[in-house]
């Protein structure tokens, strides 16, 4: 926790609006967007609100993983000098990202409340979208992090993948359009939409979106903006990539402590 | 000694796998299966029992391992093989400062520090004020710590882990930092920590250190443990190992034995001759000779060093306190009584040497080989017979 507050402070130490900066992106996308799609028509009436449900848990997911997998090499100094349990620093890693996710949650939902209005029960997928995110964006700092001490490569091919897998996500474009996309065909006698949504990101995006974006068709006749898909489904879907994510965390977990003795001669 | 052992060593070992070139990016993994590693063995089959509340010295050259034992003990390292038992809340000191973060200020590292070490944030706050009385930088205190000292870190980081109450203290080779006074602070808190029966090691350099505070020494060679014991015999072993000479300053034993020193014991009040001297009690410090050959004037004396500075407290001689020895040949002992012992609580050390008075030659020399302890009792306020003097005059 006191890591969480260290990180934070050294994050804002010596700028003056401090945690405001946090804020003030969210509110700059929302302005941006808010223009930015009228000009492009983008298809996704409301764009701002279906950008920023996905975009924000896909940025305390990413953030999670880019400064978790570097958190034990970054604090080698520590890891060799001082006895402390290292899945600290990668949990505060996601700590911090945690933060500033629900501060830029509050700006959205501010948002949301004046100018487009909650839906009752979509809503209700929200927290369970939230801690689904959780535990996909801990297990695999735990793994990244321990994994980047023995191969320091991890943290390059993780920013690369990192922008593959931000395209692999309905974020910036309607999800609806990678499902028409994929629907009919099939690889290996699976439909190609199931590798889709096997991304356990796409799963938490989708489930952020139908809480907070919650109308599939927003203009009938229009082609839809989420997944043309039932309620039902979408929670069916986020409960897998729990209990995939518990998995993973589980297996993480023991790896991480597996190698975690080993850091500070690795180091 | 019959205290249960607070740290357990059980056949140590520690091996490190040296790299040419450490293979730590997966395409040199996948390119080279056979990575040139060459094993280096750090500590090898170490046991070592540290009883609760004692103080070890561990001591040895440059890369005998010292630091990767307590690496070890502190939880570090992982032992290739073998095991650590440990008992007890432990602080390791391995690096002042270690742990700080340069943007933070020095309070904000106070808590981020004392966090490491287990204390929760309201153990902190009880202790802050104490830590940054002790650490004496009470103004800086709202600083970054980059723009402090070496001294100030230093002085700030050992005020930390000596207030996060461990039970187990390591310490690194830190207390020769600092200025000298506040290096006698820390030596002082580390006595604190031994009356209240704390457990500590101590890797130093600083071989009077290990005699003047610790229990017992550990001198480590090539990672192996090449002496085990009483702190003045390590130490005196380690100097003669690793200097390869004798050092000038410090002659354990010398002489041309004529006549040698066969035993000495240092007798309590109480006709003890171990455990602790309570101070203004009586103390015999009781010298048996055995000549070789018959010797004429013979010169015993003794001289008692504060442990702590060295320096002489006391000293005794017979030939100036007109004791004469007669020509002898054989056994002889010598007490010299002290009648109560006045100086601070602490460690003494005795130096018995036996020479001609006539010639100065020395027979024989026992620099700084026996010791003893000084504690202070508080006693029972007894009614004690002052003699008052009564006296009546005109006016």
């Amino acid at each position: 926790m006191n890591l969480v507050r260290k990180e934070l402070k050294v994050k804002y130490t010596a700028s003056v609006l401090g945690a405001v900066w946090s804020l003030l992106n969210p509110l700059v996308y929302l302005a941006v967007f808010t223009f930015v799609a009228k000009v492009l028509g983008a298809g996704v009436p409301d764009f701002p609100v279906y950008l920023l449900s996905g975009l924000l848990a896909w940025n305390l997911f990413s953030t999670a993983l880019t400064s978790g997998a570097q958190s034990v090499l970054d604090n080698s100094n520590l890891v060799k000098k001082v006895a402390f349990p290292h899945e600290i620093l990668p949990l505060s890693a996601v700590g911090v990202a945690l933060i500033d996710f629900l501060l830029q949650s509050g700006v959205l939902f501010v948002y949301i409340v004046a100018f487009y209005g909650f839906h009752l029960p979509e809503l209700a997928l929200w927290p369970l979208a939230f801690v689904t995110l959780v535990l996909v964006s801990v297990a695999l700092t735990l793994w990244l992090a321990a994994l980047n001490v023995r191969y320091r490569d991890v943290g390059h091919l993780l920013n690369i993948g990192l922008i593959v897998w931000f395209w692999a996500t309905p974020i910036v474009y309607a999800g609806y359009q990678a499902q028409r996309l994929a629907e009919g065909g099939e690889w290996l006698g699976i439909p190609r939409f199931a590798f889709y949504v096997l991304n356990p990101v796409t799963g938490v995006v989708e489930g952020f979106h139908r809480a907070l974006y919650a109308v599939v068709r927003p203009v009938e006749q229009a082609a839809p903006v989420l997944f043309d898909v039932s309620l039902a489904w979408v929670a069916g879907v986020l409960g897998l990539t729990l209990a995939a994510s518990l998995a993973a965390l589980r297996f993480a977990w023991g790896y991480f402590f597996a190698r975690s003795g080993d850091f500070a001669e690795e180091l | 000694m019959t205290r249960a052992a607070s740290i357990e060593v059980r056949d140590l070992s520690k091996r490190f796998r040296v790299f040419r070139e450490k293979p730590t990016s997966v395409k040199q993994r996948l390119l080279s299966s056979h990575s040139r590693a060459e094993d280096f063995w750090a500590l090898r089959d170490i046991s070592v029992d540290i009883a609760e509340g004692s103080t070890l010295g561990l001591i040895g050259h440059n890369g005998s391992g010292k630091t990767t034992l307590l690496k070890c003990i502190a939880g570090i390292l992982r032992p290739t093989s073998g095991s650590v038992t440990q008992r007890g809340r432990l602080a390791a000191l391995l690096e002042l400062g270690a742990g700080f973060h340069p943007e933070l200020t020095g309070r904000e590292n106070v808590y981020l520090n004392a966090s490491f070490l287990g204390l929760s944030r309201k153990q902190t706050d009880r202790a802050y004020d104490d830590i940054v009385a002790f650490a004496e930088i009470g103004d800086f205190m709202e600083s970054q710590v980059k723009f402090y000292s070496s001294g100030m870190l230093v002085r700030l980081g050992f005020a930390v882990a000596v207030h996060v109450d461990p039970e187990v203290l390591l310490i690194d080779e830190v207390l020769a930092v600092g200025d000298e006074a506040f290096q006698a602070k820390c030596i002082d808190r580390v006595r604190t920590f031994q009356r209240e029966g704390r457990t500590i090691v101590l890797v130093t350099h600083a071989l009077d250190t290990v005699r003047a505070i610790c229990d017992r020494a550990v001198m480590l060679h090539h990672g192996v443990v090449h002496a085990l014991g009483a702190p003045d015999d390590v130490v005196r072993e380690m100097r003669y190992v690793l200097l390869g000479q004798i050092d000038q300053g410090f002659v354990p034993e010398e002489g041309t034995r004529e006549a040698e020193i066969a035993e000495v014991q240092i007798v309590r009040a109480d006709g003890r001759v171990e455990g602790h001297v309570l101070r203004d009690d009586p103390l015999t410090i009781v010298v048996d000779v055995r000549a070789n050959q018959a010797v004429e004037d013979l010169d015993a004396d003794v001289q008692v060093l504060d442990g702590a500075t060295n320096h002489p407290v006391l000293e005794a001689r017979t030939s100036t306190a007109g004791v004469a020895i007669g020509r002898f040949e054989g056994r002889k002992r010598v007490r010299f009584l002290i009648e109560g012992f006045p100086y601070n609580p602490g460690k003494y050390w005795v130096t018995v040497g036996l020479s001609s008075r006539r010639t100065g030659r020395l027979y024989h020399v026992q620099t700084q080989r026996y010791l003893f302890e000084v504690i202070d009792v508080p006693r029972v306020q007894e009614r004690v017979q002052v003699p008052v003097r009564i006296e009546v005059e005109d006016r």
